[in-house]
This record gives structure tokens, sequence and C-alpha cells, in this order.
């Protein structure tokens, strides 16, 4: 748009004018920038006089140190003995542990209130609509520290609740059951894995012989022998245990399970449920962005309806929904800092506490950056990919 | 499909006619429709019924007929034997002046009441599309003085309170509201940066706007309560308060960017062209021709953009700032109160919610008249 603006005066005939134009230009981006400049060094020079007086060494030596601070929710082995870059790697894997999980699960759950509040039925529309309303208009820290109150108020470990045999949920947090984690087990997953791998490029392989000749062929007896015969194979091949560690009580505490702490439980919850409300208004507009003849003409082919959902309509809609659907997951992830507030260690509390006890707050800052613009890239471009695969191939 | 009246009316007898239909008709009509259409549809209406049904019965029973709203003095005994029974609502009574106010002085509360006052009058008088004129601007110079003048005092009688005392209400409002005033103009001017033609100019704006969106607030928060310090001179010291409301204007000011920038790509190229023919200069083109249209095209986003800045103003928690929540949080430090957060936080999510449902629906009014124009 700007060169269709500026293309008309180009082509004038006077050069003069033309100099002129292009010498405001020059002049007034030399403007900016030196200032730009000129205010960055002055706050540079600032900052070095002010770390000089504090007696504090700028750079990133300070990662080698011994950090001092413990860490109670460590997904890798951790003691305060460890240096500083090891604590910033566990609350790396705390950052990205929550972001995943509380991607997935909101997603689902949005994507289940979105298509609830476009039901026929009216109860459970208004119920939908009222969820959204209230979580979208309470501040997503409020909530979160209501849901950190609520679980600190459930009873203890001794009277835990159990909704679901083998889980328990106390004022120590979550606790499920857990397959054993071993060289034996992980090849099973590993080969499942692969199955599905395999079943999707056999998936893509069958679309496309469709559409060359018209026969559908069936896909699932290949799935199940790719994704449950080989792994099962290899596990009875290695012999392997999938004795189901479930937790048990001891004293005052769990043992055994995989054990959510009370602080990642609300954290995730809160995480879930906000964004949910979002996923949920994006999946809704989405669907409704896709025209209503779209739907008269493919049941007026005779099609089933929830055919139509996924192979008609899904598919426009997606169009719609994914762009703000990466905001949504990017917003997910910078509010999963907010763990600082329930004392979860993620990142940018770890890189806090960091900060308070060496003083080195550019570098924490930095390094906060760093992670997070490459975590926000990451999940653009693989978003963007997605989008790209998705849109609409014109011939 | 068909209407739930017009599958009735094949069913009634033809003497019948249509205006004697009674009201229960109607309603059954209605239910068939929007809860009985279907098995699977009735199931899904049972169970609901079933399930709003309970949880009202139990939020009935904990927050009205076994709560408890008032006790004599500090004496919580009554409100513990309950706990997990009934609410304990007389916490209410006994802080809102605090949640309110924080550490105000007491007999001056009246000021930052009116303050808040001031502050909805202030968004009651802008959401009307009659009064988008010049003399708005005006409007919220004034008003902006005033409840400077209000919270500050030191001037007409007033006595001076200097802003560590400011908390509560006012402090989210002026967070949120100095934080747009100051950061919808950067805005403008970030968004015309990224969109012009200099690249100099271009990519530092383009490096800003993707700085300050791609880290978390928080981290912006911690950045002004311990890196602006280090930035400037020494003994040139500001308050925390107002390196707070720096952070929170350079945070509003990338996200107004990204939307009105939006709007600037919906104003087709021949209004530039008609601008330009005319001969207007950058800015007066910009000011008269371009921009008006550009942010009509995306008055709704912004009003989102300032109901999540709303909400984002309570992220001060973490740096120690008395707002709204803050206040909320430590008013039940008071061991007395300690087990009562449950109450006082869903008193608090009422507060926000008002503002926040005000602007919601506000907004999906104006998108509804944008519709329709």
């Amino acid at each position: 748009m700007t060169t269709a603006t500026s293309g008309p005066v180009r082509r004038k005939p006077s050069r003069f004018s033309l100099s002129n134009e292009r010498a405001a230009g020059y002049f007034w981006q030399g403007v900016v920038v030196g200032l730009a400049i000129a205010v960055v060094f002055w706050l540079w020079s600032n900052a070095v006089h002010n770390l000089s007086v504090r007696r504090i060494s700028t750079g990133f030596a300070f990662l080698g140190r011994e950090a001092g601070m413990p860490i109670s929710d460590a997904w890798i082995a951790y003691s305060p003995q460890n240096t500083y870059l090891r604590a910033f790697i566990v609350g790396l894997v705390n950052t990205l542990r929550i972001a995943m999980i509380g991607i997935v699960l909101a997603t689902v759950l949005g994507t289940l209130i979105g298509i609830a509040r476009l039901s026929s039925n009216w109860l459970l529309s208004r119920l939908a609509a009222v969820y959204v309303e209230v979580l979208r208009d309470v501040p997503l820290l409020l909530q979160l520290l209501f849901w950190y109150v609520l679980m600190q108020g459930l009873p203890a470990a001794r009277a835990a609740w159990m909704p679901i045999g083998g889980v328990f949920l106390s004022n120590r947090g979550l606790v499920l059951p857990s397959i054993p984690i071993e060289a034996g087990n992980l090849w099973v997953i590993g080969t499942a894995a692969i199955g599905l791998i395999a079943s999707c490029v056999l998936r893509r392989r069958f679309v496309a012989r469709q559409s060359l000749d018209g026969t559908p062929r069936l896909l699932w007896p290949y799935a199940l022998i790719l994704m449950v015969g080989l792994p099962a194979l290899v596990s009875w091949g290695l012999g392997v245990s999938w004795i189901i560690a479930t937790p048990e009580l001891r004293g005052f505490n769990f043992v055994g399970g995989l054990t959510l702490s009370p602080e990642y439980f609300a954290l995730l919850v809160a995480l879930v449920t906000y964004t949910s409300a979002f996923i949920a208004e994006i999946v809704r507009s989405g669907i409704q962005a896709v025209p209503r003849g779209q739907w008269d003409a493919a049941m007026a082919l005779g099609l089933r309806r929830s055919f139509v959902l996924q192979h008609i309509v899904m598919p426009q809609a997606l169009r719609v929904i994914i762009p703000p659907m990466t905001s949504q997951y990017l917003n997910l992830t910078k509010n999963s800092s907010l763990a600082v507030a329930v004392g979860y260690q993620d990142i940018v509390s770890i890189a806090n506490t960091t900060l308070n006890q060496t003083g080195q707050a550019i570098e924490s800052i930095a390094l906060i950056m760093v992670v997070f613009l490459t975590i926000s890239l990451g999940i653009s471009l693989f978003m963007n990919w997605y989008n790209a695969r998705i849109a609409l191939s014109e011939r | 499909m068909t209407s739930p009246t017009g599958a009735r009316q094949d069913t009634l007898p033809s003497g019948r006619s249509r205006s004697r239909r009674t009201r229960s008709d109607r309603a059954i009509g209605w239910l068939r429709a929007n809860l009985f259409s279907s098995i699977p549809s009735t199931i899904i209406s049972l169970l609901l019924i079933f399930l709003l049904a309970k949880a009202c019965v139990s939020f009935v029973r904990w927050g009205f007929w076994n709560a408890i709203w008032t006790v004599p003095g500090n004496q919580t005994g009554a409100c513990r034997a309950i706990r997990g029974l009934g609410a304990c609502w007389a916490v209410i009574p006994e802080k809102y002046r605090f949640i309110l106010f924080g550490t105000y002085p007491f007999e001056q509360q009246w000021r930052p009441a009116l303050a808040v006052l001031t502050f909805v009058a202030l968004f009651v008088v802008s959401s009307r599309r009659s009064w988008w004129r010049k003399e708005l601007v005006l409007a919220w110079a004034t008003a902006l003085v005033v409840i400077g003048l209000l919270m500050w005092g030191g001037v007409f009688g007033l006595t001076y309170v200097s802003q560590d005392r400011w908390g509560g209400l006012p402090v989210t409002l002026i967070l949120a509201t100095f934080g747009l005033a100051f950061g919808f103009p950067l805005g403008i001017v970030v968004a015309l940066g990224r969109r012009s033609r200099l690249p100099a100019i271009r990519s530092l704006c383009v490096l800003y706007v993707e700085l300050v969106r791609g880290v978390p607030l928080v981290s912006l928060l911690f950045m002004s309560s311990v890196m602006f310090p280090l930035f400037l001179p020494d003994g040139f010291n500001i308050d925390k308060l107002l390196r707070a409301q720096v952070a929170f204007v350079l945070y509003a000011g990338a996200y107004l960017a990204e939307v009105i920038r939006g709007g600037l790509q919906a104003v087709p190229s021949g209004q530039h062209e008609a601008a330009d023919a005319l001969g207007l200069s950058y800015w007066r083109k910009n000011g008269l021709v371009i921009l008006p249209q550009a942010i009509r095209h995306v008055i709704p986003p912004l009003v989102n953009t300032f109901l999540a800045f709303f909400k984002d103003t309570s992220l001060v928690l973490i740096i120690g700032i008395f707002d709204l929540l803050t206040t909320a949080k430590t008013a039940i430090v008071d061991p007395a109160w300690q087990s009562f957060s449950v109450e006082v936080y869903l008193f608090v999510a009422l507060i926000y919610f008002v503002f926040s449902f005000a602007m919601s629906r506000y907004s999906r009014r104006l998108e509804t008249e944008a519709k329709s124009l």
C-alpha cells in the first residue's frame, strides 16, 4: 500500500520535489535512529555506572555458580548445590510442561464448549455461554488464586478424595497411577508412536489413491496392526511388565504413582479453563463463518451430520479458526508465568529468584526474553505450517 | 427445521384459533423444540437439569442458608465452626473499606470514592457515540486532573496523601485508564511507523512491538520494578507505581498498535491517493483522512483490548503494588479472617466482573451496530 501511494509521486516530472522528499525521508530516519541510539546509550551508560557502584559484574558467568535455591517441583534431577544454569533448565522444563499440557487440554475443552454453544439444546448452549462469559470477565490471576485456595482447602492426604480408583485429590495435589518408566516400556511406546506415524502416511496414500480411482480403502485393519499389534508383539518379545503403579498412602504422603503438586494443578486448571473460554468463542465463530449453504448442500446429498461436520464444515472452519487460535496458544504460554503468584517455579519465577539473589537483572530478563521469544517463534512456525497445509488450494 | 408453533398448529383442532392458544401450550411447544427435541437432547437436558439443581442447592445452602452475615468485633469463632458448610460473609462488611481503598487515610476515603465515581462517569460519557467529538479529549484531560487532585490533595484544603498510601479500586482504575490514555496515542504513532516506507523507522517499530508482545507481562513488570532504577541516573528515583504505569503504557502501546494497524490495512488505497492528490501533508493526510476511518473499523477489537488490559492490571500483585486484587489478598492475611479467602475472592471477582461485563456487552453492541451500518 505504501508503494502504491508513493508510486504516482515518484513519477512526477520535477526532479526537485523527488529529491526533496527523499532527503526529508533520510533526514527523519536519521533523527529517529539517532534519538533511539542516544536514549539506549544514555540508559546503558547509567546501567554500567550503577552496576559498578553496586559491584555487580555483567555477563553470564554467574550461570556456573551454585544456585542454592530449592526447587520443589523439578522433573529433572536437581538439588540446591547445582548451578544456576541447571536451575534455569529446570524452570524451562516446568514452563514447557505446563504450557504443552495446558494447550492440549484447553483446545479439547474449548472445542467442546464452542460446539456446545451452537447446540440446538437451549440449556446446553446457555450454560456454555455463561461459562464463557464468566471466565472471560474475571482476571486470570484472581481465578488462579481462587483455585489455589480451593486446593489448599482440600482434605489432607489421609482423607483424600478418590473420584476414580487410584486417583487421589488432596491438599498435597493430584496423584495419578502411572506406568513404570523403564527401557522396555519406552521401546513399546516408541513402536506405537512409529505405528501412528506410519498409519498417518498410509492414510494420505489411501486418500490420494481414492481421489484417482474412486474406490474407498479400509484403513483401520492396517492401523490396528501398526499401532496395537506391533507394540504388543514387542512387549511380549521383550517380556515387559505393565503393572500400573497405584499410589499408596504411607504416613502423611503418597508413595508411587505420578504426583501433580497443588501449585501445578491449580495453575493448570486456571490456565485451561480461562483459555478454553476464549477458544470456545473462536471455534463458535469459525463454525458460524461457514455459509449455511454448505450444510444445506451436503445434507441434500444425503450425507450424515457427523460426516458433514467432519469433512465439509470443519475443514472450512479451520481456516478461520487457526490464526486466532495461534495467538491463544501464545497467550497461554505467556500466562503460564503467573505461576510465580502461587509459587510454581517456572522460568520466570526462577529468573526472578536469581535476580534477587545475584542482582544480575539484565541477564536474567534477557534469558526470559530469549526463552519466550523462542517459544513464541516455535509455536508461530508450527501453526503457520499447519495453516498453510489446510489453506484453500486454488487451482 | 419446523418451528415449534408450526408443528403444534398441525395437531390442533381446526376450530381453535392461534390467539386462543394458552400460555402453557406455548411453553410446552418451546420446551419440546429447545430441550426435548430428540432422545440425546432429552438425556443431555435431564442430566444438566439434575447437575444444575444439585449445584444450585449446594450453593444456596453454603452461600445463604448456612451463611453468617455479621459477627461481633473480630470474634470469628462462629464462622470457623461452620467452615466448609457455610460462607462467612461477615468478612466483607469488616474488610470492604480496606479492599476498596487500601491504606488511604480512613476519614479521607470519600476522596478515592469520588475518584472512582469520576472514572465511571468518564467511561459512561466516552461510550456514547454521539459524544465522540473534540470536547471529549478536553473532558478526559479535566477528569484526569480532577482525579489527580482528589487522590494527591495538598490544595484546596485537602490534606496531602502520598502515593504509597493509595490502594484498591482507584489504583486498578488509574493503572488501566492512564495506561490506555497514554498507550493509545503511542499505539497510533507506532502503527503508522510500522506502515511507514522509511525502513529504519519501520524496523524500530517492528522491534518494539514484537519484543513487548513476545514476552509475558510479568517479566515486563519485573523489569519495571528492578531494571528501571538500574537504567536511570543516580539519585533520580521514580515511584514504584509510576514505574509500573510506564510499563503498562509500553505494554498497551504495543498491543493497541497491532489493532490499529489492522484498521489501517482496511482503509482502501484510493483514500491515500485521493489525500495525496489534494496535496495534504503526511500528518494531515493521516489525521484527517486515514486514521478516522481506520479507527472506526477496529472499535470492537479496541474495546476487547481495553477489556483484556483492564484485567491485566491485576498482575501488579506480583510486584507488590496495592491494586484491588492485592488489597483483597492482604485483607485475609489478618489471622482472625485468614480462612475466608474464598468469600473475599468472590467479592472482588464480582467487582471485576461488573466492569468487564459492561465492557464486553458494550463491545458486542458496537459490533452489531457496525454490521447494521
